[in-house]
């Protein structure tokens, strides 16, 4: 399951923008909404320049 | 329990400043609510944009 | 981590306490648990000319517009001007926040203060029953950073007086909670900042049109805590007084916050803590006004921590002279300013009217705040009977 740190978010939504699934992840105002979608291919992970989104087993 | 409806909210941190059990928070951008809330509702009546509410 | 003091929340108050004490020679450690200083703005961003010469260096770059005076409106309508840098040290400039408080926080930072964002205080250290800094969370890492003497400036939700043991709660009744658009309208006058009250309008407060340049202004009301009947009042309410009175406006930008509307505090220091700003309920209960308050109260603590660590005690009895120089005058005034709110709260909208009526043909165009409350008590005994013991 994906895991996003709000301590460590600053809300940039770039992995909004690599997420393959599209519809599964969202950058409301401030924080991040991660949907059923969501494969936990991590590919957001790696892009969060903040380290926020973990792919927790 | 009071819900903090974050779609709403804007961050302002009023309600933290009337809560007579200082159980809430203004984390950044958004409110942590503690267990010593004891669900009296002034906070629901301060903030701006009614993004509190006491639920049954 | 180890500094001389360390300063909660990053506004004009405690950039201004970082930047005496950084200036004074002393380490310094400033924490603002947003990511950017200065966003989001929760305030109508109006500041009087003469308060804010005596503080800083004017900069262009912050100021949205500069004003010739101020129009009051009563509840029905009828107005009069009230002129510049005289309508109770309110108008004058209206600043740019976003920009300003960024600067004051870089001149802390140029004379020597650290300055640390996206940190927050989540408690005060204690070591044999003294405080000596605060717990920190940063980006979701808890640290400690040690420090003697804490100055609390975390606005109006603060914690660090309530920590230390200092009551901080607003009762409803002494907290004004406001709701504003960043508005475009064709009506918007850019050389006029304008308060309209009304029990109707802003129960227990007022609404305001103040310009930030060409045809656009911060457009919001206020609701005293006690009035607000519903859920989301004073959001509401705008949304009410733009339909009369900027139907067209564009808005392009929302803000929302308390202001203290509050007695003086008895204490705003105790062992190892000072509390400056809304922290300590300094803003003006008359006007909502608390940017030049906070900021003087800032330059104030600064001054009286340095001399408290270079004395090495910074025990309440040694931080009192922070107190002492608040009251006189400012602390005094605005608890005059506390006494004159708690009066015309009390006020119908007929009283409002009447009172305004009562000065149409006064030459208030030279009065300030102070001139025209005198001229209105002498007009309207009656009325204002109430107000007879208030000395201006």
């Amino acid at each position: 399951m994906l895991d996003a740190n709000r301590y460590k978010c600053c809300y940039c939504g770039a992995y909004v923008s690599v997420c393959p699934t599209c519809s599964s992840m969202e950058l409301m105002e401030t924080w991040i909404e991660v949907s059923q979608g969501c494969k936990d291919c991590s590919v957001c992970t790696k892009i969060c320049p903040v380290g926020a989104l973990e792919a927790e087993v | 329990m009071l819900s903090v409806n974050r779609y709403k909210c804007c961050y302002c941190g009023a309600c933290v400043s009337v809560c007579p059990t200082c159980s809430l928070e203004l984390v950044e951008t958004w409110i942590e609510v503690s267990q010593g809330c004891k669900e009296c509702g002034i906070c629901t009546k301060i903030c701006p944009v009614g993004a509190l509410e006491v639920k049954a | 981590m180890k500094y001389d003091v360390l300063v909660v929340g990053a506004g004009p108050a405690g950039s201004m306490a970082a930047k005496t004490l950084a200036e004074a020679g002393l380490s310094v450690v400033m924490l603002e648990k947003r990511q950017e200083i200065g966003d989001p703005v929760r305030c109508a961003e109006a500041v009087s000319k003469r308060g804010l010469k005596d503080l800083v260096e004017v900069d262009p770059r912050w100021i949205a517009a500069d004003l010739k005076g101020s129009r009051v409106f009563s509840p029905d309508g009828a107005s009069i001007v009230l002129s510049e840098e005289q309508s109770g040290g309110k108008t004058g400039y209206v600043l740019e926040r976003k920009i300003f408080d960024r600067t004051l926080a870089m001149e802390a930072a140029c004379a020597g203060a650290e300055v640390m964002v996206k940190t927050r205080a989540q408690g005060l250290l204690k070591r044999d029953g003294k405080i000596c800094g605060v717990s920190a969370i940063r980006s979701g890492d808890t640290f400690q950073i040690e420090a003697p003497l804490v100055i609390g400036a975390d606005g109006i939700e603060s914690k660090v007086g309530r920590w230390a043991g200092i009551d901080t709660t607003l009762k409803p009744k002494d907290i004004s909670t406001c709701a504003q658009f960043l508005v475009k309208d064709e009506s918007i006058d850019s050389n006029y900042c304008e308060f309209y009250f009304g029990n109707k309008i802003a129960p227990g407060a007022y609404a305001w049109i103040f310009p930030k340049g060409e045809k656009v202004a911060n457009v919001g009301l206020g609701v005293l805590g006690s009035r607000s009947s519903g859920i989301g009042e004073p959001l509401r309410l705008l949304q009410e007084f733009m339909k009369s009175h900027l139907p067209k406006g564009k808005v392009v930008e929302m803000d929302v916050g308390g202001v203290p509307v509050a007695p003086q505090l008895e204490a705003m220091t105790t062992d190892g803590v000072m509390l400056v700003g809304d922290a300590a309920h300094q803003s003006d209960p008359l006007t909502g006004g608390g940017i030049i308050t906070g900021m003087t109260a800032g330059v104030i603590a600064g001054e009286v921590a340095a001399d408290a660590i270079s004395r090495g005690d910074v025990k309440r009895a040694s931080l009192r002279d922070y107190e002492d120089r608040w009251k006189e005058p400012n602390g005094n005034k605005l608890q005059r300013h506390y006494d004159l709110k708690e009066f015309f709260i009390g006020l119908t909208d007929e009283d409002l009217n009447n009172l305004l009526h009562s000065l149409t043909n006064e030459d208030t165009v030279k009065m300030d705040l102070r001139d025209m409350l005198k001229s209105l008590l002498k007009l309207n005994p009656k009325l204002l009977w109430g107000l007879r013991h208030v000395i201006f």
